[in-house]
């Protein structure tokens, strides 16, 4: 391959830099903290749109592979696996266990890279304000982001939990110390312990595929890609080992009727899903997300739940297709309850901050149920909603923070008429409010409505237990139920518009709040203008999540 | 001046039926423009008649006598340009066709615009109200251009619509031109891909002009151009003027979008901004809060929030519609759904519930969408309460165009709900469900208007009774006459909104006087929208009494001189022909609408007597006036509308009339819609039958009308109610002023929650606060975690336990045990040389003791 230039080293590494940087500093440096923190985003943001519009632009050419999955047909690379991956960097690292650094993106991680720098290099202009150690906040804030970015981009299963880890350590350290000080050590350890726990669970399933396919390529080393070892971490070497029935054979375990794709796929996608929020694994979002400081509970919400779901897809759905056939119809059935379930107890909270946190659980069983349906419109609808979730939650807890350092108080009831001393928050979360109500001309639209067409469709793979008790398809009646938390959404939105932006003000309590920074309006701005582009013209996305989703799709046995 | 004012108008109206005749003959080029001229000198007869009422005492803001002969004068401009435009397109015309009548030159089928200019005006259609929202939020963001560009930003608003209703004028004529027939079959239509459906396949979002499309390019722009110019005058005072103008062009851009859109989900699209533009208007003056006394049950917050979920419920299901339709055909354009036989055909298969078509499942559906955004019952509960929105919204949103969307849509989805239906009274379900719950609305809509003393208040059930008019036509397949009623009522219902908005204003007005020159006294909360308070603004208020007048007479459906006589009177004939071919869903909708035609005759008269005649009851009625010119001037525009557009749908059969107005064997309404369905309605045989009960029932309620409240007139504020004399106390007040105690109520102060409250809002909130917050969430899975982390702490405090006991024990037991040990030898080491020798001495026997056992083994 011709070397290129490591535009996803860059995007991984920079950050890295710049945190050493950042902790170099003197001290009273905060200045230098924040422009050089924002400074590293910046340029990630920037390799990060070069990047997608790369990406896209294959998309669009006619002669090139994506276009052709994305349009229907089906393309392979010599191995004849889809040629998805683009922008690949490889090196051997540790050549006796068969782990290397190999990164690439595809048409699923290349928004959420895109996602990862908005949400990145906003959260660092939100926390322009923070002046307790500034330093060591933009420094650890800035491994975060790295650890976010090495998920998303690696392509190796060992790299993968490297950086999964990584990311969620300086979380803790962020939450635990610049957090809400009522709960951040009650909320940092309860989301650590869930997280590691889903992902060492996780683990132990990735293990046994490795072994799995290593044993596989053992006994049929004509399969093997030349010069390849057998035991590899290599996402797509275990993918091959895949395709080609390593995990598909009868008798996993000495019971028969049983693969390991059978016995694993719950595993490793609730493992990840617990990231995700999946009930009954969800409690950690809410209070992580609260006690966090703004710019964490941005990149949390915002992107760290989605890490969950796309490792779910990508190494539970994409490599266990065969455990997802069997299994995704039950778990559908845990992502409706997250649906509507969040969207009620949004509905009552008090706490402005909890809202949004259990909003996050409704809508991140959205991305969930979208996988479920196993269909390529369901699917791409829920490529798109985790773009869109992560955009208009990253607003929304922007929005809330500014509402509270100027307020001191999340109390929905005690605020009200924020809109007249701050409008553009007050706009900019209207907005945020929409999308998440599914209003047309938003992104919210274009990833929802494609979900609830995907479930309606129903899924093309016969939805059977163990071969003798067929189900029938009951996919549209979980549209219906879905639906409820549509006009449930609605509801909490206008509540809190209602209570907290308009309603009366109270001068005397409120004297001291004001208008926003520019720093701060350019930051909602930017997280609007993306949400309003993919609601106006989803073309710059959707053909891009489908091109890569129709391979998923195609291996599932579905539409 | 002695020549009386009926007199000028008979003129007008004589002259103006004369344009109006001309322009409907369509029989040469010049003909029309002249026919149009004549309208035009109509309206200006009209001004000059007008003139004197308009003195400064009588007119907020007019300096010095805004005089009728100088807008005579301006109209006269404006006729003189447009006779220009006129000449020029006459040349151009002539020139490429060498002739003029209209047959010769095949003006009527032949196209003066090819297809693609077609196009691009079509798709323009939208554009202008959307660019003009982005603009003036854009400007009125700037805290120093705000005040100074306020009547800029209005400007911006109001030349948008303009320039829509300019392009739809031309796709209007475009489209009557080439005959609904042909516009059917070959609709103007232009399509972008939107959205990637897999395998190379593309949602398309589109706009297309069809038969149906062009009837509401007809009324939409139409009525919402004189709505802007009202809202000039209307909002002229208010603070957030430009953000009103914002709003409601954001509104037009979505309403024209869904009108022109080529498939459901742009539809949808436009619908949902419109929801949310309603919700924005409904709650404009959030910061308002009643006094107790004024014995409210809502504010405009709460109205806002209850009209915005109310009608997403009926969306959201709506939206499952949609997505079944896309699922059963893979498609969502009109084109391929609605005029496809093989594809209709396909929907009559049963659907995942037996017994139900899937045309029949999807239509249920999609009718609940227009349940709600119609405001149907039982989804009705939010129009009365959105009248606290400023009344130019109510005119447009709440009357003209929203409201009629849902029904719009029902109309546009007709094929898919009567899939199946062969006009032989084999209903589909759907149809079922329109003729059941429209006419059932019709009426119980109508008893609540009976007892409204609010102005709006009357207007808004009256709104809801109207709606329920079109869904019941469209449930015995009338939909040609649902159409023909939903543009009358459009145009009708936008003109009394509006007039009572004048009256509001003309009594804020008289109110605001009585208060300045009343110092001292205590204010006193007062409801400029009270009928009660009003009485004798006839002469107070000249223009609008008489505009007033002719919406009412219309809504009453008043015989052959309005437009609502003509629209109502063929859907009761429609019924009447079903229940005569002895169909139960025919007899229902009949009695019903039958009914409600004679409340509403008499409802409207008693707003009419109650606000218009007898004389003033208060002060501030004593001292109301004429509104603005801008305000009066869309009224006169629209009740001209309101006289002559039933001439459009007059049966080729009347008497008299028929003949002169149908020329073609149908009427211009019939010629347009009929062909819009792929399965045409067989025209109905004209029998007199059905004009006759309409004249009756109409005149009946009108007569009873004026006797009670012109006649015997309302004397004094607390008189009490001729009707509650008539239905008795409890019904009056505990039933019909309590709306059937569906939807909270307060009468005379005493409120009482509605069944609504108390079966959903209620329990809603307790689910959600208690069942899953508190008990589910916190209890049972935080409830479940502590206890696993209870039984860790318990299993760690045993392990602690077990550490310090056992492993521990045995890790500091033996260095303990030797340190021990060594204590315990210790005193052996003290030093002494005897102990020591005794010591070994011991020793020494025992050991040999020991040898001497072994060795004798």
């Amino acid at each position: 391959m011709i070397p290129q230039f490591p535009v996803l080293s860059l995007i991984v590494l920079i950050p890295i830099g710049a945190a050493v940087v950042i902790w170099l500093l003197p001290k009273e440096a905060r200045t230098a903290a924040r422009v050089t923190a924002a400074t590293a985003m910046g340029i990630c943001l920037l390799l990060a749109l070069l990047m997608y519009i790369g990406y896209n632009a294959e998309v669009n050419t006619p002669e090139s592979d994506l276009y052709a999955l994305a349009n229907g047909g089906y393309a392979f690379d010599s191995d004849g696996l889809p040629n998805t991956f683009r922008f690949v960097e490889q090196y051997t690292w540790v050549e006796a266990l068969g782990i290397q650094y190999k990164l690439g993106v595809d048409g699923i991680s290349a928004p959420m890279v895109l996602l990862t720098a908005l949400a990145g290099f906003t959260g660092v202009l939100i926390s322009w304000g923070i002046e307790e150690s500034t330093r060591e906040f933009m420094g650890f804030f800035m491994l975060l982001v790295s650890g976010v970015f090495g998920v998303f981009v690696a392509l190796d299963l060992f790299l993968l939990f490297f950086f999964y880890e990584f990311a969620i350590f300086p979380m803790y350290i962020l939450i635990a110390t610049w957090g809400w000080k009522v709960t951040r050590e009650y909320a940092a350890m309860k989301l650590t312990l869930y997280i590691l726990v889903g992902s060492i669970i996780a683990l132990v399933g990735v293990l046994v595929m490795y072994f799995v396919a290593g044993d596989f390529f053992v006994q049929n080393p004509d399969l093997l890609p030349e010069g390849a070892r057998a035991y590899s971490f290599d996402f797509e070497h275990i993918q091959l080992a895949s395709m080609h029935g390593a995990f598909n054979v009868d008798g996993y375990a000495g019971i028969d009727g049983f693969t390991l794709a059978k016995f694993w796929f719950p595993v490793i996608f609730l493992g990840f899903g617990v990231l995700a929020g999946v009930f009954p694994f969800h409690n950690w979002s809410p209070d992580g997300h609260v006690a966090a400081p703004t710019a964490v509970s941005m990149i949390h919400a915002g992107v760290l739940m989605k890490l969950g779901a796309y490792s779910a897809l990508r190494l539970g759905v994409q490599l266990l297709p065969e455990g997802a056939r069997i299994h995704l119809p039950w778990i559908i059935l845990l992502t409706l309850v997250n649906v509507v379930y969040g969207a009620f107890i949004a509905f009552r909270q008090r706490d402005f901050k909890y809202v949004i946190g259990f909003s996050s659980v409704s809508h991140m069983g959205l991305v969930s149920m979208g996988f479920a349906t196993m269909n390529l419109t369901g699917m791409t609808g829920a490529g798109l909603q985790m773009f869109s979730h992560g955009a208009m939650t990253a607003l929304f807890f922007a929005c809330v923070g500014m509402v509270y350092d100027r307020a001191h108080t999340r109390d929905i009831p005690s605020l009200g008429g924020m809109a007249r001393r701050m409008p553009l928050v007050a706009v900019a979360f209207i907005l945020g409010g929409l999308v998440s109500m599914g209003m047309p001309g938003f992104s919210g639209f274009v990833a929802e409505l494609p979900i609830y067409l995907g479930l309606w469709h129903g899924t093309g793979v016969s939805l059977s237990l163990g071969g003798a008790a067929a189900l029938t398809n009951y996919y549209p009646w979980i549209a219906i139920v879905g639906a409820v938390s549509i006009v449930v959404t609605a509801a909490y939105v206008m509540r809190v518009v209602h209570l907290v932006f308009f309603g009366k003000f109270d001068e005397n309590k409120y004297h001291l709040v004001g208008d926003v920074t520019p720093i701060d309006k350019a930051a909602l701005i930017i997280l609007a203008v993306a949400l309003l582009i993919l609601g106006v013209q989803p073309l710059v996305m959707a053909p891009m999540v489908q091109s890569s989703m129709a391979p998923i799709v195609a291996a599932l046995g579905g539409m | 001046m002695s020549v009386p004012l009926w007199m000028y108008l008979f003129v007008a109206a004589v002259l103006f039926c004369l344009g109006v005749f001309t322009v409907l003959a369509r029989r040469n080029a010049i003909a029309i423009l002249m026919g149009v001229e004549l309208m035009l000198n109509a309206v200006n007869v009209n001004l000059i008649a007008f003139w004197r009422f308009l003195t400064p005492e009588n007119v907020i803001g007019a300096r010095g006598g805004m005089s009728g002969q100088a807008f005579a004068v301006f109209v006269l401009i404006v006729a003189a340009a447009e006779a220009a435009v006129g000449l020029a397109l006459i040349i151009a015309l002539y020139r490429t066709r060498q002739s003029v009548i209209a047959e010769e030159a095949d003006l009527m089928k032949g196209s003066a615009l090819d297809n693609q200019t077609l196009e691009t005006i079509t798709w323009l259609v939208p554009l202008p109200p959307i660019l003009a929202f982005f603009l003036i939020s854009f400007l009125d963001a700037n805290k120093a251009l705000r005040e100074r560009w306020r009547l800029i930003n209005a400007l911006i608003a109001i030349t948008a619509i303009l320039i829509s209703w300019g392009l739809s004028i031309v796709i209007v004529i475009e489209g009557m031109g080439r005959g609904g027939e042909a516009l059917a079959e070959h609709p103007i239509a232009i399509a972008a891909n939107w959205y990637p459906m897999g395998a190379g396949d593309y949602f398309k979002l589109g706009v297309m002009v069809d038969p149906l499309t062009v009837v509401g390019l007809f009324f939409v722009p139409l009525t919402c151009a004189m709505i802007f110019i009202y809202s000039h005058g209307y909002m002229a005072h208010d603070e957030r003027y430009s953000r009103f103008f914002s709003y409601i062009a954001l509104f037009v851009g979505a309403m024209l979008t869904l009108v022109v859109a080529d498939n459901l989900l742009l539809l949808f699209i436009g619908w949902e901004v419109m929801g949310l533009c309603s919700y924005l208007l409904i709650g404009f003056w959030a910061h308002k809060d009643y006094p107790a006394e004024a014995n409210k049950t809502t504010n405009p917050r709460d109205a806002a929030i209850k009209a915005f979920i109310t009608t997403r419920v009926g969306d959201v299901i709506m939206l499952l519609g949609i997505a079944y339709l896309f699922a059963e055909i893979g498609t969502l354009s009109y084109r391929t759904i609605l005029r496809d036989a093989n594809v209709l055909a396909m929907l009559t298969q049963e659907s995942i519930i037996p017994g139900i078509s899937i045309a029949g499942l999807a239509g249920l559906l999609l009718v609940a969408g227009a349940v709600g955004k119609s405001a149907q019952f039982p989804l009705h509960t939010w129009l009365p309460d959105a009248m606290e929105g400023p009344t130019p919204v109510s005119a447009m949103i709440h009357a003209a165009t929203m409201v009629s969307a849902g029904v719009f849509m029902a109309i546009r989805m007709f094929p898919v709900m009567s899939a199946g239906f062969h006009h032989h009274g084999d209903f589909t379900a759907p149809m079922i469900a329109l003729g059941l719950i429209g006419a059932f609305t019709a009426l119980f809509a109508a008893t609540m208007a009976l007892v409204q003393n609010d102005v709006k208040g009357v207007l808004a059930y009256s709104t809801i009774s109207q709606l329920g008019y079109m869904m019941a036509a469209l449930g015995i397949g009338a939909y040609v006459a649902a159409t023909f009623h939903l543009v009358t009522h459009a145009i009708f219902k936008a003109l009394l909104f509006m007039g009572s908005g004048s009256v509001i204003h003309g009594m804020e007005h008289g109110e605001h006087h009585v208060h300045e020159h009343a110092h001292g006294r205590a204010h006193k909360w007062f409801d400029a929208q009270d009928m009660r308070n009003m009485g004798g603004l006839r002469r107070k208020m000249p223009y609008t009494f008489w505009t007033f007048l002719i919406g009412g007479l219309a809504l009453s459906g008043f015989p052959i001189i309005t437009s609502g006589f003509w629209s109502k009177d063929e859907i009761i004939a429609d019924a009447l022909h079903q229940a005569g071919e002895g169909y139960a869903l025919g007899v229902w909708v009949f009695v019903m609408l039958v009914a409600a035609a004679f409340l509403t005759a008499f409802y409207t008269m008693r707003q009419i007597g109650m606000t218009f005649f007898g004389a003033p009851r208060t002060e501030a009625a004593k001292h109301a006036v004429e509104s603005h010119w801008t305000m009066w001037t869309p009224l006169v525009v629209l009740a001209a509308f309101t006289l002559v557009i039933g001439f459009l749908g007059v049966h080729p059969d009347f008497p008299i009339l028929g003949p002169l107005l149908s020329p073609a064997g149908h009427s211009a309404v019939h010629g347009l819609v009929g062909p819009a369905m792929l399965d045409e309605a067989p025209p109905l045989a004209f029998s007199l039958t059905a004009p006759l009960i309409s004249i009756i029932v109409a005149l009946g309620g009108l007569a009873l009308g004026w006797y009670i409240y012109v006649v015997r007139g309302v004397k004094a504020v607390d008189q009490k109610d001729w009707v509650e004399g008539v239905l008795g106390r409890f019904i009056y007040n505990e039933v019909l002023a309590r709306k059937y105690r569906l939807d909270d109520s307060n009468v005379g102060g005493v409120y009482k929650p509605g069944l609504y409250t108390i079966v959903f809002v209620r329990p809603t909130q307790w689910v959600a606060e208690q069942l899953v917050s508190s008990i589910m969430d916190r209890r049972i899975i935080d409830g479940f975690l502590e206890l696993v982390a209870r039984v860790a702490v318990q299993i760690g405090n045993f392990f602690r336990a077990w550490n310090s006991a056992v492993i521990d024990g045995v890790g500091d037991g033996v260095p303990i045990g030797i340190g021990r040990f060594a204590a315990w030898m210790r005193p052996l080491q003290s030093g002494k040389i005897q102990q020591y020798l005794l010591i070994a001495a011991i020793s020494a026997i025992v050991i040999g003791f020991i040898l001497v056992l072994s060795l004798a083994r």
